[in-house]
């Protein structure tokens, strides 16, 4: 005991330093993860967390048994595949494009216009959509010059996911590929120039060297991606949708939010935890699997 | 130079082509917007895909600009996103220090704690009964306090303190300076650019936030400017700008045209910062795919 207080005493100018940050993270961080055993009681205000009565499953039973909770669930992880199907491989095509560039400029160009989007909030590129996928908005006027007849954009189930998927990737796309420029700047010079060598193109060069030292950020980046799946993308969904698309657009965050403005706290912790387990698993799940395909070379921890 | 083949040569053709397309169809929406913010209401109907402004109006512009709540929420995300970024910053620098220095006691523990915030949250309603009970509710500290430490900017600025050698610290305790002073002298002034790309990011942040304060912001003397953005733009409540009217007669403006001016007066001013900090940006961007 005594030992631990010497080592306290002679480090106490670091303890010191430490103890706002431990103190901010036990309130703001870990104290809400004790609120979640609202998930297990009926809340009232008046009563406040503690006070409140234990209903053991009430919240989740009611929140399978209805049908909002399960829909926005399908829709979530239905959005979130989507995401991944068309939009994980748009950073990377265009970082492997923009690496064949030799014209500096217009490589920089390219590249800081790509990820201009990525620091404007939803609320500014949902305003802007909202506007440009409007009926006589300038995407209607494009499809009619086609000879395409008005497109509902943004009140069809259908289209309205595809606007989604689409302006999805238009923003996060350049972001995106930053990172794999950065870990195409990393992969050695010796190994193309060995390559030239032996007599590669460009082509065989790019498959033989440059897409295997993607591989890497390509793993970790997929595995934090499965870890968000519950994440559709609250905010560019609620800055975009309309109850005309709730069937197919409603997401488990925009369910949550929608059961706090009723009051309705138990039920929406209940979906929250659901969603932090999931996300937690998923993870978790990811990171083994990954580490047990390269041999324990790869994960994120 | 080595000699290309004639596929090369092609294939460097389309590779530029495609490349310049992707960057004409990223810049697009803001073109449109740009356009519209600057037209007459009869050009802003017309069908077309406003590339430029070809009848110039001001209107809208001088709407938004004398709308006093653009003014309130303005003010409010500058002095959130001010007050955010020093307190971030300065209590970032507290915390990772010690979690730097390999003689810290309960290092790998502290540092465990912090990692599982980025694994695990209690969600959104803890979150919000949290800063009720607090007593936060609609005041600035809401919007500040409960994202001033995140596990991720600790982190990035720790591994960049332990890359400082240690030698320094041991020669200027032996000196007899305090652990505060060896932060803020040696370690805060070598750190300068990884604490220049969090300030940065944070600031980016806080000016784009809106969603917590739709949740704790109740009136509009405290409101920030995305809120009010997404009155105008997204619930289509123009009427907003209209009773800032003088004249009711004035027909210059479309709602789309007021809402284009708006973002544009939104966006702006990151705009104007985004040239001079970009390399911090790319930097940002970077230390997000830092291996922990």
């Amino acid at each position: 005991m005594s030992a631990v207080l010497t080592q306290y005493h002679r480090h106490k100018g670091l303890l010191l330093l430490v103890a706002p940050g431990l103190a901010f993270f036990l309130v703001f961080n870990y104290l809400p993860m004790f609120g979640l055993v609202l998930a297990f009681k009926e809340f009232r205000l008046s009563a406040g967390i503690l006070g409140s009565e234990w209903n053991g499953l009430e919240n989740f039973s009611r929140l399978f048994g209805g049908a909002d909770f399960p829909n926005a669930l399908r829709n979530t992880i239905t959005i979130s595949f989507l995401r991944l199907l068309f939009g994980f491989f748009a950073p990377i095509a265009l970082a492997l494009m923009l690496n064949e560039i030799r014209v500096s400029w217009y490589k920089r160009t390219v590249q800081t216009v790509t990820y201009i989007p990525y620091f404007l909030s939803w609320v500014i590129l949902g305003g802007i959509f909202l506007m440009i996928f409007s009926q006589s908005g300038p995407a209607n006027q494009m499809a009619q010059l086609f000879g395409v007849s008005a497109i509902e954009f943004l009140t069809d189930d259908f289209w309205f996911i595809a606007v989604v998927i689409a302006t999805g990737i238009w923003q996060a796309a350049g972001y995106g590929a930053v990172i794999y420029l950065a870990a195409l700047a990393g992969i050695s010079p010796e190994l193309y120039e060995a390559a030239v060598v032996d007599g590669a193109g460009r082509w065989k060069q790019t498959l033989h060297i440059t897409i295997p030292g993607l591989v890497p950020t390509i793993i970790t980046l997929f595995i934090l991606n499965l870890g968000h799946v519950l994440n559709a993308g609250f905010d560019q969904i609620y800055n975009m949708y309309n109850p005309m698309v709730y069937d197919a657009a409603d997401i488990i965050d925009t369910y949550v939010l929608r059961r706090i403005v009723l009051m309705d706290f138990g039920l929406a912790t209940g979906a929250g935890l659901f969603k932090s387990m999931v996300g937690l698993l998923m993870v978790v799940l990811a990171n083994s699997l990954a580490r047990r395909l390269s041999g324990g070379e790869q994960g994120i921890w | 130079m080595v000699s290309r083949t004639r596929g090369e040569k092609l294939f460097n053709v389309f590779n530029l082509t495609v490349l310049g397309l992707v960057g004409l169809m990223a810049l697009y929406p803001f073109v449109y917007t740009l356009s519209m913010s600057l037209s007459s209401a009869a050009e802003a109907m017309r069908a077309s895909l406003h590339l430029y402004p070809r009848d110039i109006s001001l209107t809208s512009y001088r709407m938004v600009l004398s709308n006093p709540e653009i003014v309130t929420g303005f003010t409010n995300s500058l002095l959130r996103t001010v007050l955010g970024t020093a307190l971030t910053l300065f209590f970032t620098c507290l915390t990772a220090y010690p979690l730097a220095r390999r003689e810290m006691p309960h290092r790998s523990l502290l540092l465990f704690l912090v990692l599982f915030t980025m694994l695990f949250s209690g969600g959104i309603v803890p979150n919000y009964l949290l800063v009720k009970n607090l007593g936060l509710m609609d005041s600035i500290w809401a919007l500040v306090l409960p994202q001033m430490l995140t596990a991720f900017n600790i982190i990035v600025v720790k591994n960049f303190f332990q890359a400082i050698p240690e030698s320094l610290a041991e020669s200027a305790k032996i000196d007899g300076a305090s652990e505060f002073n060896i932060l803020f002298r040696i370690y805060v002034p070598l750190s300068k650019p990884v604490l220049a790309t969090i300030g940065l990011w944070t600031a980016v942040a806080h000016w784009n936030h809106w969603f917590d304060a739709m949740l704790y912001i109740a009136s509009d003397e405290n409101q920030v400017l995305q809120t009010f953005l997404q009155r105008i733009v997204i619930e289509n409540s123009v009427e907003l700008i209209e009773q800032g009217l003088v004249d009711p007669n004035i027909t210059e403006f479309t709602p789309e045209t007021i809402k284009a001016a708006t973002v544009v007066v939104t966006v702006l001013p990151m705009l104007l910062v985004y040239p001079f900090v970009q390399k911090y940006f790319v930097r940002g961007i970077m230390l997000g795919s830092v291996k922990e």
